[in-house]
């Protein structure tokens, strides 16, 4: 699957590269590598794409953006021997790396030895071929033989001239590397790789030319069918990891996080359907959940100002201790005003104030830890979740779910991928903005992956309803009002507890909105999506529960964070096998 | 002692309990109220699961015939003969005794009716036993194809319930044996009905409609060529095929896929160079020979990859580098390890179970692989104790595994290198002597084509084999009544008559004898006429060797009866060839100048359209007019006399430069 959140990394990856205009080719490299490599992180961890210029030897010539590597030495003895190296080391987190070789010349005739290709590390001799030393790993063309951190080779395979196409897979799960013939698998040449290692390709002959494929061409050999294998294999580790005897338990802890889950985000009525089903108890009381219910509504809608008043009335020590939170609110009760959202600035809007509790359904936000970043591609992978994470934890135990009578109401809280996710987003805008405003976070929503940008540009037409305060004059005023106080409270808050940056950036970029004529179709322009209100939201819910002495994040996401963090730990400590257990992939 | 005697009483009455019940359920079929019967059927259903001590009591107590019978009485209700199906269904799943017993008491038959029902529950109750029947070993699957109708009835039950399907499938899948019932289930329409299960949403639909495939194609080229054409859901059947074999797949889902395009590609369906064959099913059958598999797939893999590469050199040679496969084979030969016998009795059975099959299948492979590539037949010698295991292979006492062994020696033994080298080392030729003295005839062919390549004039266990008295061995194979065995030991004499020294050919003629010789030289196989006719050259070859003082008249008899007979161009070449050799013997040459008929034959043959026998028969006089032996003064008048210079002449103008050259040295000879 490739998942919401690899084409978030489009999204960086493009910004990363910068202004330059993508060629076909790179386009079609990053394509490749994202799919074959969904878990690495191109930040942490680059991929190789490339042959290194500075990391060869004076023998070696490249051309054709690095990917071409000819011989320019004498190649009289094996002192003329010159490797390079790729730009990158090959990173843990692809589970099963790949490369290919196509040799476009074996040299010059009377020549008997020739090419060598293979792994090693950073910092090994480069007027060597690969293989001949530690940390280096080789199949020579001119023998057949693999060269394992020795002068010696072993017979090994076929050997290998001019038009053959030569592939090297890393398993980084096992530490073994395979080579592969013209599409054809050799078998195992070594086992127990070191960490880090870098494809290498050595040459020794007058005349030597060979082209690499590190992803920029679909493959002779069928990579993905080895790494389907292996995906099944791991897969099949985890659904058999034994929990032992404590099966019974297992299920009552699958209840408890469920319950905890229902009841941090306030669904009152299912939590305590559940509760009671499951034979549990709610540690919270029924009226503090509704009022959280109650709080977390309002955030959503955007109605900020009546938040801040119902969170000082039920809570009422909570903001005045927290003064860091009530700017937050603040802030965002002013972009809530220039978008014509907040009560305030409705009631002067003159727009018929509406039912005020037809929030679609309940709050949905889940803001586990690994998901700080606010897009809606985090707002859905994030219900996704904990859609598949409750149909997972319900494998093998017979639907858990159903017996527990849950499974019925699931559409109160589990709001299905597409359809009744999206109609719900639907029916939200339809109740609260007619006239219109939110078209493109809606739009947003609905193609996930797309950026927010693009959608506005394209609503163009739509625009013209979209007025700053919903349009009023009076509420302008007002929200000017409202932004000097939040001038003089942010300056208030700076003396009396020193400089906050963060803070300083939240109401930077927030008062940028008025800079522009149609701030929905600024560069800041998605403070206004309603989908920034989420990360507000949970943070006031989880600040309520601690106020409580309750957790501030629900059990399930933590656990679900902790799974996504000990992947990326696995990544960093070079555990391959984490490339096929991304907690996306495995929850279903 | 309170104990012992509390004890015996008490097994006895628990005995009698189970008899006694055993009884009641069978009685209460007899019950005259229907709803007690129906009660009785479902107790009886009840305790019969997992319990086969009960059912071989219900069957002994004779509760088939009277469940049959509900079963088939249109007065029954149909919730009692779905009843009675379903118990039938549970006894069969017991011993193959039960299997026996239920066959014998017309279950097949009384099921198939009831097939004709049209109430599903019922038909899938009828199916599922049937199923259970049709696949235990004990059950003849001619069964399936007694009544003409129920082939085509079963194809129309396909499209009513994926159990259907289910069951269906299994039972073609197991009772498709022979050309015939292939042919019977491919004209009732197969592989339009069973194509679109490929892609059904039920695993065990796929498997089996998978399986039945596998055994439709099967050497059969109309099956094949129709299943090229097939498209599921808009996909090419063979692409269904290469998806099954993705590396995700269940092994057992990869290997029946592979078997499928192997069938298909032998049958000539599919190019040995097509992408799905070298490309996916050729590396999807070397994996399932690794060691990570169980010990029946790798059986099946290396089975299925011996047939599927037998005869395409480039698939042998792809197959030999990948994986490592030749080494890999290696270890087909250590069952049981030394482990299995130590840690686990279970296992160690279970290994020795399979041993000989893995043994078999990898020397089948082996063979496969070395049969036509020398750098494949050094890298498989050189395998660590190969000709050992081989030579050990020839005397084992199964004779699948002899057989493949010989088959694997045959195969090296195509190497030159090999046999003057690790064959001679290994003094194969002894066990291989051995295995030709007594072993079925399958045995023999292989063993004899081998021994006819050990016995090539460059091998050098052709002494000791002679040595071995094998000529006698040789002669009394060329009377046998299988064709192959008569060629291949007249081939080995002809091989062994090749540049031999004047004892040994005596040694031959006279075992072989002329009135044997003479009913080769008329044997229906041509084959064989022309390996004889082989052995008379190597025998006639090299000038002392010609002048054949006791055969000389049989073997013109012999030349005159094959020129006169109605023979293939090569075998009249052959004899031209061997008249040839006699007119260079120095008396031989006699019996052809004294043979006018002869003569005009060979004048015949001088203007013949073919230009070998033109070449062959000019070869000849060629000899008889040679200049420097005696007599050929005499000869060259005679024949001149006879026209032969004219033809010679004519002959310096054709268009075949050598016979153009032949002829104009035999007119040299003229002329000095």
């Amino acid at each position: 699957m490739s998942g919401p959140s690899s084409g978030c990394g489009f999204l960086m990856s493009v910004v990363v590269h910068g202004d330059l205009a993508l060629s076909e080719q790179e386009k079609e490299l990053n394509q490749r590598l994202r799919s074959l490599y969904p878990a690495v992180s191109d930040q942490e961890t680059p991929l190789p794409r490339s042959w290194s210029p500075k990391d060869k030897f004076s023998y070696i010539g490249l051309s054709q953006n690095n990917l071409r590597v000819h011989y320019k030495g004498h190649g009289k003895t094996p002192k003329d021997a010159a490797s390079v190296r790729a730009t990158h080391s090959i990173p843990a987190a692809c589970g099963v790396y790949y490369f290919e070789v196509k040799i476009i010349s074996k040299g010059r005739d009377g020549y008997v030895k020739y090419m060598g290709i293979g792994l090693s590390a950073q910092g090994v001799n480069m007027n060597r071929l690969p293989g001949w030393d530690k940390h280096s790993y080789g199949y020579h063309g001119d023998d057949g033989h693999s060269f394992c951190s020795s002068g010696t080779g072993q017979p090994y395979g076929p050997t290998f001239t001019t038009g053959d196409v030569i592939g090297c897979c890393v398993n980084l799960i096992n530490n073994t590397c395979f080579y592969t013939k013209n599409g054809h698998s050799l078998g195992i040449a070594f086992t127990d790789l070191p960490p880090n290692l870098y494809p290498t390709v050595g040459l020794q002959t007058p005349g030597e030319v060979v082209d690499a494929n590190f992803g920029q061409h679909p493959f002779v050999f069928d990579i993905e069918d080895y790494m389907r294998e292996w995906r099944t294999k791991i897969q099949a580790q985890i659904d058999c990891f034994p929990i032992g005897e404590r099966e019974g338990e297992w299920q009552a802890m699958i209840q408890k996080m469920v319950a905890s889950y229902l009841v941090h985000h306030s669904y009152c009525a299912t939590a305590e359907a559940f509760a009671k089903s499951t034979d549990q108890a709610v540690h919270e009381e029924l009226a503090s959940i509704k009022n959280r219910q109650k709080i977390q509504k309002l955030v959503l809608s955007g109605r900020m100002g009546e938040a801040i008043e119902t969170t000082q009335q039920l809570y009422p020590s909570l903001l005045e201790r927290n003064s860091d939170l009530l700017f937050m609110l603040k802030v965002r009760q002013f972009i809530e005003m220039v978008n014509g959202t907040d009560s305030e600035v409705r009631c002067l809007g003159g727009r018929s104030p509406k039912s005020q509790d037809s929030y679609p359904g309940s709050p949905r936000l889940f803001n586990s830890p690994v998901h700080k970043a606010s897009s809606s591609q985090t707002y859905q992978t994030s219900t996704y979740y904990i859609h598949k994470f409750f149909f997972s934890a319900s494998i093998g135990k017979k639907n858990i779910l159903q017996k527990s009578g849950l499974l019925h109401q699931k559409k109160t809280f589990l709001v299905p991928k597409s359809t009744c996710f999206l109609a719900a987003e639907v029916e939200m805008e339809v109740d609260h903005f007619s006239n219109g405003v939110s078209e493109s976070s809606s739009n947003g929503f609905l193609n996930g992956s797309s950026t927010h940008g693009i959608d506005l540009e394209e609503l163009d037409s739509a625009q013209s309803k979209r007025q700053l305060c919903g349009g009023s004059q009076a509420a302008i005023e007002r929200m000017i009002q409202f932004g000097r106080e939040l001038q003089s409270m942010s300056e208030h808050l700076r003396r009396e507890r020193g400089k906050n940056s963060a803070n300083k950036k939240m109401l930077k970029d927030a008062f940028s909105l008025l800079a522009y004529s149609d701030p929905w179709n600024s560069p800041v322009g998605y403070q206004l999506d309603s989908i920034q209100r989420e990360p507000v939201c949970s943070t006031l819910n989880s600040a309520i529960l601690e106020t409580h002495n309750l957790p501030k994040q629900p059990p399930l996401a933590l656990a679900v964070g902790q799974a996504a963090q000990c992947l990326s730990l696995m990544a960093r400590t070079g555990s391959g096998s984490c490339a096929f257990a991304s907690v996306d992939d495995y929850l279903h | 002692m309170m104990a012992c005697l509390l004890e015996a009483p008490l097994r006895i009455s628990v005995l009698s309990e189970v008899t006694a019940t055993s009884r009641h359920y069978v009685d209460r079929l007899f019950d005259p109220d229907p709803q007690n019967v129906l009660q009785g059927v479902i107790d009886m259903k009840n305790a019969v699961i997992g319990n086969n001590r009960q059912k071989a009591n219900l069957i002994v107590l004779g509760a088939v015939p009277r469940l049959l019978y509900l079963l088939q009485q249109s007065s029954s209700s149909l919730e009692l003969r779905t009843e009675c199906a379903v118990v039938l269904g549970s006894l069969a799943m017991g011993t193959e005794n039960n299997i026996k017993s239920l066959v014998d008491c017309h279950i097949i038959p009384a099921l198939l009716q009831g097939l004709l029902c049209s109430d599903l529950i019922f038909i899938e109750a009828c199916l599922r036993c049937l199923r259970t029947v049709f696949i235990s070993p004990v059950t003849p699957v001619q069964l399936l194809y007694t009544d003409p109708t129920v082939i085509p009835h079963l194809m129309s039950l396909l499209s009513l319930s994926q159990h259907t399907q289910e069951y269906i499938t299994q039972i073609f899948a197991h009772c498709c044996k022979t050309p015939e019932h292939q042919t019977v289930l491919f004209n009732h329409g197969a592989i339009q009905n069973i194509a679109p299960l490929l892609i059904s949403p039920s695993y065990k639909v796929r498997m089996q409609a998978l399986k039945c495939f596998s055994v439709l194609a099967y050497e059969n080229a109309q099956v094949s060529m129709t299943l090229v054409n097939v498209l599921v859901d808009g996909e090419q059947l063979s692409q269904v095929f290469v998806r099954m074999m993705q590396r995700d797949k269940p092994i057992e889902m990869q290997l029946t896929a592979a078997k499928c395009l192997t069938y298909m590609c032998r049958a000539g369906a599919i190019r040995t160079d097509d992408n799905c064959i070298v490309l996916k099913t050729l590396p999807c059958l070397v994996r399932m020979c690794s060691k990570e598999r169980l010990l029946e797939e790798r059986v099946e893999g290396a089975e299925t990859l011996a047939y599927l590469m037998e005869p395409d050199i480039e698939l042998q040679r792809i197959a030999s580098v990948t994986d490592h496969l030749v080494s890999m084979l290696a270890d087909y030969f250590k069952y049981p390890s030394s482990v299995s016998a130590i840690t686990d009795i279970k296992r160690l059975d279970h290994d020795l179970k399979h041993a000989h099959e893995l043994r078999q299948a990898a020397f089948k492979l082996y063979a496969s692989l070395g049969s036509n590539d020398e750098d494949i037949r050094k890298k498989i010698t050189e395998t660590e104790n190969m000709m050992d295991r081989i030579v050990s292979g020839l005397s084992e006492s199964s004779i699948k595994v002899r057989l493949a062994a010989v088959r694997c020696l045959h195969s090296l033994s195509r190497s030159v290198q090999q046999l003057r080298t690790s064959f001679h080392d290994h003094a194969v030729w002894k066990p291989l002597m051995k295995l030709l003295q007594n072993a079925p005839d399958e045995v023999l062919v292989m063993a004899s084509s081998t021994l006819c390549n050990l016995l090539l004039e460059f091998s050098p266990s052709k002494e000791p084999i002679l040595e071995s008295g094998v000529i006698e061995l040789l002669c009394s194979l060329t009377q046998s009544d299988s064709p192959a065995l008569r060629v291949n030991g007249i081939w080995a004499l002809m091989n062994m008559a090749f540049q031999a020294d004047q004892k040994v050919k005596v040694e031959i003629v006279q075992a072989l004898g002329t009135e044997q010789l003479f009913r080769l030289l008329s044997d229906p196989d041509t084959n064989v006429l022309m390996k004889t006719l082989g052995l008379l050259r190597n025998l006639l070859s090299t000038r002392p060797h010609t002048d054949m003082s006791s055969h000389g008249k049989q073997i013109m008899q012999a030349v005159t009866l094959i020129l006169e007979g109605e023979h293939s161009i090569e075998v009249k070449e052959q004899t031209l060839c061997i008249l040839a050799n006699i007119a260079d013997g120095n008396t031989a040459k006699e019996l052809i100048m004294t043979n006018d008929d002869m003569l005009q034959k060979i004048k015949y043959y001088m203007g013949h359209s073919n230009v070998k026998l033109q070449l062959a028969a000019t070869f000849c006089i060629s000899n008889l007019i040679w200049n420097e032996e005696d007599g050929s003064q005499e000869r060259q008048d005679k024949l001149r006399e006879m026209g032969f210079v004219d033809i010679l002449h004519k002959l310096t103008q054709a268009s075949d430069p050598n016979l153009c050259d032949r002829a104009k040295k035999a007119m040299q000879q003229y002329l000095a």
